[in-house]
């Protein structure tokens, strides 16, 4: 990133704390409509900072790396196709993935931010799925902390040697899981039962999502392997110049 | 067959399993939404229903729901740009290594 970027970057984090944090917050998918004003309006302004990270990584990508815009286009669609399946669960509820792994991975978690808001839109105006006033809480908990947290392990488990495809399947998967923990807080907070306080109504959110979402979460970590296993083979140079593999095969 | 290969072929078939097995082995189960089951656990929550302060715009506009056929249709073009955009690199890059030669 550029110095010009940073200040940027930093302008808008400065700018989300002031607004984020000064009302004194009372704050998947989030239905439209199901989070007061002030939270819609709190978790959107959050998400501005990791935006505007996002556009200038991918712009440096695109800038740096011309080739690999082939594998941003993949991840991209990949986010696509993978959150547009609803898969039925354990529990006799359908949900569907997230897809944010992959591109995490690859590109960084700012990057996915970019990529995941453009998929939470095309949902939320024609599927009525999600949310235009939830857009902020949802952008937050798939395309910022669920990536956050893939890159996060993928990077603790290179250092710490783990086999590679490993790795990846535990990103992807706990990468999932944690954009429904997420979810089931956004939600908690803003409807705290009577009786346990935020942390009661958290246990129950959690105890919709979380079941759901297990073995949907390992499913996401098995295809991304796969996909990852297809790049190998095929998009070795391309991987090479994200530093994703080293040098020789 | 390589041995990337046959990861690849497990991996699918244990994909399909997890996602098949619920299906029969909850049979009689609705598989509604995780999300609607989150917005009847906050009217179980809140002891009153909960009125959503906005509809979604598509919904406005029509006046009314989604009819649901519709909505699959665009579930469908959704997974079907996707796929198409994943397929059409794939394939570039699965040709482009029968092309190049080998390093």
């Amino acid at each position: 990133m550029k110095k010009r970027e940073k200040r940027w970057v930093a302008l808008a984090a400065v700018f989300a704390l002031v607004f984020g944090i000064a009302p004194a917050a009372n704050a998947m998918h989030i239905m439209e409509g199901y989070l007061p004003v002030q939270f819609c309006a709190i978790w959107g302004v959050i998400c501005v900072p990791f935006l505007a990270a996002g556009f200038f990584s991918i712009r440096k990508t695109i800038n740096e790396h011309r080739k690999t815009m082939i594998l941003l286009a993949m991840s991209g669609a990949f986010i696509f196709v993978i959150s547009s399946l609803k898969i039925p669960s354990v529990t006799g509820s359908c949900s569907h993935m997230t897809g944010t792994g992959l591109g995490a991975l690859l590109f960084g978690p700012s990057a996915v931010s970019i990529l995941g808001i453009i998929v939470l839109l095309f949902q939320a105006i024609l599927l009525a799925h999600g949310g235009l006033t939830t857009l902020g809480a949802n952008t937050f908990s798939m395309a910022i902390a669920g990536p956050f947290v893939s890159y996060g392990i993928y990077w603790i488990l290179k250092r710490c040697r783990v086999n590679r495809r490993v790795s990846i399947f535990l990103a992807a998967a706990l990468g999932d899981l944690f954009t429904y923990c997420v979810t089931s807080f956004q939600l908690a907070i803003c409807y705290p039962s009577e009786a346990g306080g935020i942390g009661a109504s958290l246990v129950k959110f959690l105890g919709v999502f979380a079941p759901t979402q297990i073995p949907l979460a390992v499913i996401e970590g098995l295809i991304t392997v796969v996909i990852m296993i297809g790049l190998e083979s095929y998009a070795r140079p391309e991987l090479r110049e994200l530093r994703f593999v080293e040098g020789d095969r | 067959m390589t041995k990337n290969t046959k990861t690849v072929i497990i991996l699918i078939l244990a994909i399909i399993l997890i996602a098949l097995i619920p299906l029969f082995a909850l049979k009689g189960a609705e598989f509604g939404g995780s999300d609607d089951a989150g917005s009847v656990m906050v009217e179980e929550i809140t002891g009153t229903e909960y009125e959503p302060w906005f509809t979604p715009v598509l919904e406005t506009m029509i006046d009314g729901e989604l009819p649901g056929e519709v909505e699959s249709l665009f579930f469908c073009i959704q997974t079907g740009i996707g796929v198409g955009i994943v397929a059409f690199c794939m394939g570039r890059l699965v040709e482009r290594k029968k092309w190049m030669k080998e390093d």
